[in-house]
C-alpha cells in the first residue's frame, strides 16, 4: 500500500468512532439520493408516459399560429387597414390527401387524421359535454396507446357499426350510461345522432376518461356538418424525444399550427424541472451537511495530528504529500459512505418498490413508479466525492501550511 | 556485518574533509510588533565526520540554528549551503527532498508516528525515498534496529517501549536513508543518565565507526565537551565557549 495512503487509513482508524458517524453522514445522504431520484425519475417518467400514451406525439391543427394579414394588406403597401373583416374561411385542413402523401415520404412514425368538435352527449337527462373525435380505428390505434385501456367493447366494433361510439368511463358514469346503452350525441351544427355505446376506456387520466369519445369519422363529419373535412392529424413518433423537430419541420412545410406533446403539456413539463430543481437542491443540501461532517473529522485530524505533521515534514514530506494525505482522508470517508450508501439506496429503493397502495386524483397508482438508474449512483457518489474532496481539501490545505518549527518548539 | 558497520567503509573524521553543511551570515528574525532575532550572522562550516555540540543558554537560538541548518526553517538573510549546493533558492519540494535523503533528525521528544509500529517508523523515510523494494526496506529497517539493542521489540508501539528505547528508534529513523548528517535537538534531553548514555555512545558510535556528521544541541556542557567540537551561542550569535 502507498506511504501516503497507509499514513491516511491510519490516521482515519485513530479516529474510528467519528469517522463512521461521518461515512454514516455521507452514507444516508447518497442513500437517500439515489432512492429520491429512483422516485422522482419514476414519477416523472410514468406521469409522462401516461400522458404521452393518451396523446398524440404531435398534433396538426386546422389552424395557422400567427393570424394572417388581412387580404388588403397582403394587396396593398398599407401600414395598418382598419375594419376589414376576414372571410368564413371554411375551418379544416385544406386538401388533406396531398398533406398525407407529402408526411408520409419522411415522417419518423406514423399518423391519422380525425375530425374533433365539442359535442354534448345525452342520456336519461343527464347532459354531458365532451370533445368528440371522429377517427378511422385501425388508423388511430396505431397512433394512440387508447386500444390498451378498453374496460369494456372495443375500438373496432366502431369500425363495423357507423352509429357507435366509444366514451370514456367516467363520461358513462356521469351518463349513468353502460356498455350496448344508445345515447343522444349533439353538436353546435343542430345536428343530433343517437349512437350506441360500442366500447368504454379507462387511461387514468381524468381529462380524458371524463371528458373525451370517439366516434367513426363519417359519422362526426355528419354530427359537425362538415363533410370530408378533417381538422387534425395526429402522429405517433417512432422517438418521442424528437416530437418539437418534428412539430416545427410540419409547421414550416403546411404552415398549420404542429403541437409537439412537450409544447402541449409546457406548463406540466416546468413543473417537472421545478421540482427536479427542488430534489436536487434537497439532496444536495443533505449532502453538504454530510461534507460538513467530512471538514470536522479531517480538521480534527489535522489538529490531533500536528506533531506528526511536524515530524513528517522533517522527515523530507513536502507539503504535497501532507495534503494529500489528509484529502485522501476525506476521499476515504467519502468513498466508504458512498459505496455504503449506494447499497442503502438500492434497499431503499426495493423497499419503496413492494410499497403498493391506491390514489385517485389525476393518474392513478397502484405502486410507487421507480426508476432504477446508474447514473443515479454515479451522480450521488460523485456528488459525494466532490464535496468529500471539498471538505478534506480545506484542512489539507491549512496542514500542508504547518510551520514544522513551530510544532516542534511547541511540543513537550 | 551490521546494517550501520557497512555503511563505515568511506569513514572520514574532521578536518581535511569536505564541507558538508555551510552556513553563511545566517540571520532569522522572527516578524511580528515586536520583532524578535534568533540567529545573528552566523558564519560556519561543519565538514563531513565532525561531532558538533550546539551550547548557549536558554534562548540563545541554539535549536532555531540547528532547524535552519537542517532546512525545516528559512533564513531572513544568509544561506545555507548543503554539500556545497545553496539552498535558499529551493523549492519548498526541492528543500523536503534535500531532507529525506541528506538529513536524519532526532529531537528532544522522540516523535514517533504512535499508530506505527517500531519497524514501520523506521520504514517511513525509506517509504518515502523509495529507493529500495520493500521486503529490503524492512530488513534494513529490522538490521538498524537490531544494531541499537531494539531486537527484541520490533514490532512494539512506540508506547511499549521507555524513552531511551524511543529515542534509539529515532536515531534508527534518522539513519534509516544513509543520510551523511544526524541533526539532535537536545537528544538526551528527556533521558535519564544512563540512557542518556546510551544514545551519546550511538551518536559517538556514528561519527567514529562509520564517518556520520552528528550535529547535537545540548545542555550538557559535560556532553559537549566529549564531542569534537563545540559552537557556542549567546543571544543568537556565535561566542567564545
Amino acid at each position: 500500500m502507498p506511504l501516503i495512503l497507509s499514513i491516511a487509513l491510519t490516521h482515519v482508524r485513530g479516529r474510528l468512532r467519528q469517522s463512521i458517524v461521518s461515512v454514516l453522514g455521507v452514507m444516508l445522504g447518497v442513500g437517500f439520493s439515489i432512492a429520491m431520484a429512483a422516485l422522482m425519475q419514476g414519477s416523472q417518467e410514468d406521469f409522462i408516459a401516461t400522458l404521452v400514451d393518451a396523446m398524440p406525439h404531435v398534433e396538426v391543427s386546422d389552424e395557422a399560429r400567427d393570424p394572417a394579414p388581412p387580404p388588403a394588406a397582403r394587396f396593398f403597401d398599407a401600414v395598418n387597414v382598419i375594419g376589414a373583416r376576414p372571410d368564413d374561411d371554411t375551418r379544416g385542413l385544406r386538401n388533406p390527401a396531398r398533406l398525407r402523401a407529402m408526411l408520409d415520404s419522411w415522417l419518423p412514425g406514423r399518423m391519422t387524421m380525425t375530425l374533433a368538435g365539442q359535442a354534448v352527449l345525452r342520456y336519461g337527462g343527464r347532459d354531458v359535454a365532451v370533445s368528440l373525435t371522429g377517427i378511422d380505428p385501425a388508423g388511430y390505434l396505431r397512433v394512440s396507446n387508447i386500444g390498451d385501456d378498453m374496460r369494456a367493447g372495443s375500438f373496432e366494433e366502431l369500425a363495423a357499426n357507423l352509429n357507435g361510439i366509444v366514451v370514456g368511463d367516467g363520461v358513462a358514469e356521469k351518463l349513468g350510461a353502460r356498455l350496448g346503452d344508445t345515447i343522444a350525441v349533439s353538436t353546435s351544427a343542430e345536428a343530433v345522432r343517437r349512437l350506441k355505446i360500442v366500447g368504454l376506456y379507462h387511461t387514468g387520466v381524468t381529462q380524458a376518461d371524463d371528458a373525451t369519445a370517439y366516434a367513426m369519422l363519417k359519422t362526426a363529419q355528419v354530427l359537425f356538418a362538415r363533410p370530408d373535412v378533417v381538422n387534425r392529424i395526429s402522429v405517433k413518433l417512432d422517438d418521442i424525444n424528437a416530437a418539437r423537430a418534428v412539430a416545427a419541420r410540419i409547421e414550416r412545410m403546411t404552415g398549420y399550427r404542429s403541437t409537439s406533446w412537450q409544447e402541449a403539456n409546457e406548463s406540466l413539463m416546468e413543473v417537472l424541472v421545478v421540482r427536479n430543481v427542488i430534489m436536487y437542491t434537497v439532496v444536495g443540501a443533505i449532502l453538504l451537511v454530510a461534507g460538513f461532517g467530512i471538514f470536522t473529522i479531517v480538521s480534527t485530524i489535522v489538529h490531533e495530528k500536528a506533531r506528526d505533521i511536524a515530524i513528517l515534514k522533517s522527515l523530507g514530506f513536502g507539503q504535497g504529500d501532507i495534503r494529500r494525505i489528509f484529502l485522501i482522508e476525506g476521499l476515504v470517508i467519502g468513498a466508504a459512505g458512498s459505496v455504503l450508501g449506494s447499497v442503502l439506496g438500492y434497499l431503499i429503493t426495493l423497499g419503496l418498490d413492494s410499497v403498493t397502495f391506491e390514489v385517485r386524483t389525476n393518474v392513478e397508482m397502484t405502486s410507487l413508479p421507480l426508476t432504477y438508474s446508474p447514473l443515479h449512483y454515479l451522480i450521488a457518489s460523485g456528488f459525494a466525492l466532490l464535496s468529500a474532496g471539498i471538505a478534506g481539501y480545506l484542512p489539507a490545505r491549512r496542514a500542508a501550511k504547518l510551520n514544522p518549527v513551530e510544532i516542534i518548539r511547541g511540543a513537550s | 556485518m551490521s546494517a550501520i558497520a557497512e555503511e563505515a567503509a568511506d569513514a572520514v573524521a574532521g578536518a581535511g574533509a569536505p564541507p558538508l553543511i555551510e552556513a553563511r551570515r545566517l540571520t532569522r528574525i522572527l516578524p511580528g510588533t515586536v520583532p524578535v532575532t534568533l540567529v545573528r550572522e552566523i558564519d560556519l562550516t561543519i565538514r563531513a565526520g565532525e561531532f558538533v555540540a550546539i551550547t548557549g543558554p536558554s534562548g540563545s537560538g541554539k535549536s532555531s540554528l540547528l532547524y535552519l541548518l537542517g532546512l525545516l526553517d528559512s533564513p531572513t538573510e544568509g544561506e545555507v549551503l548543503i554539500e556545497g549546493e545553496p539552498t535558499h533558492l529551493l523549492s519548498e519540494r526541492r528543500r523536503a527532498a534535500t531532507r529525506l535523503s541528506t538529513l536524519g533528525f532526532v529531537f528532544q521528544f522522540h516523535f514517533l508516528l504512535p499508530e506505527f509500529s517500531v519497524t514501520d517508523n523506521v520504514m517511513i523515510p525509506m517509504r518515502k525515498l523509495g529507493r529500495l523494494p520493500a521486503r529490503e526496506m524492512r530488513e534494513r529497517a529490522r538490521g538498524l534496529l537490531a544494531d541499537l539493542g531494539l531486537g527484541d521489540h520490533l514490532d512494539k508501539r512506540p508506547d511499549q517501549l521507555s524513552g531511551g528505547q524511543r529515542q534509539r528508534v529515532a536515531v534508527a529513523r534518522a539513519l534509516a536513508n544513509e543520510p551523511p548528517a544526524i541533526l539532535a535537538d537536545e537528544p538526551t534531553g528527556s533521558l535519564d543518565s544512563r540512557s542518556s548514555d546510551q544514545v551519546f555512545d550511538i551518536l559517538r558510535a556514528l561519527v567514529d565507526d562509520h564517518g556520520k556528521t552528528v550535529i547535537a544541541v545540548t545542555h550538557d556542557l559535560d556532553m559537549a565537551a566529549r564531542m569534537d567540537r563545540r559552537l557556542h551561542l549567546v543571544d543568537g550569535m556565535l561566542a567564545d565557549p
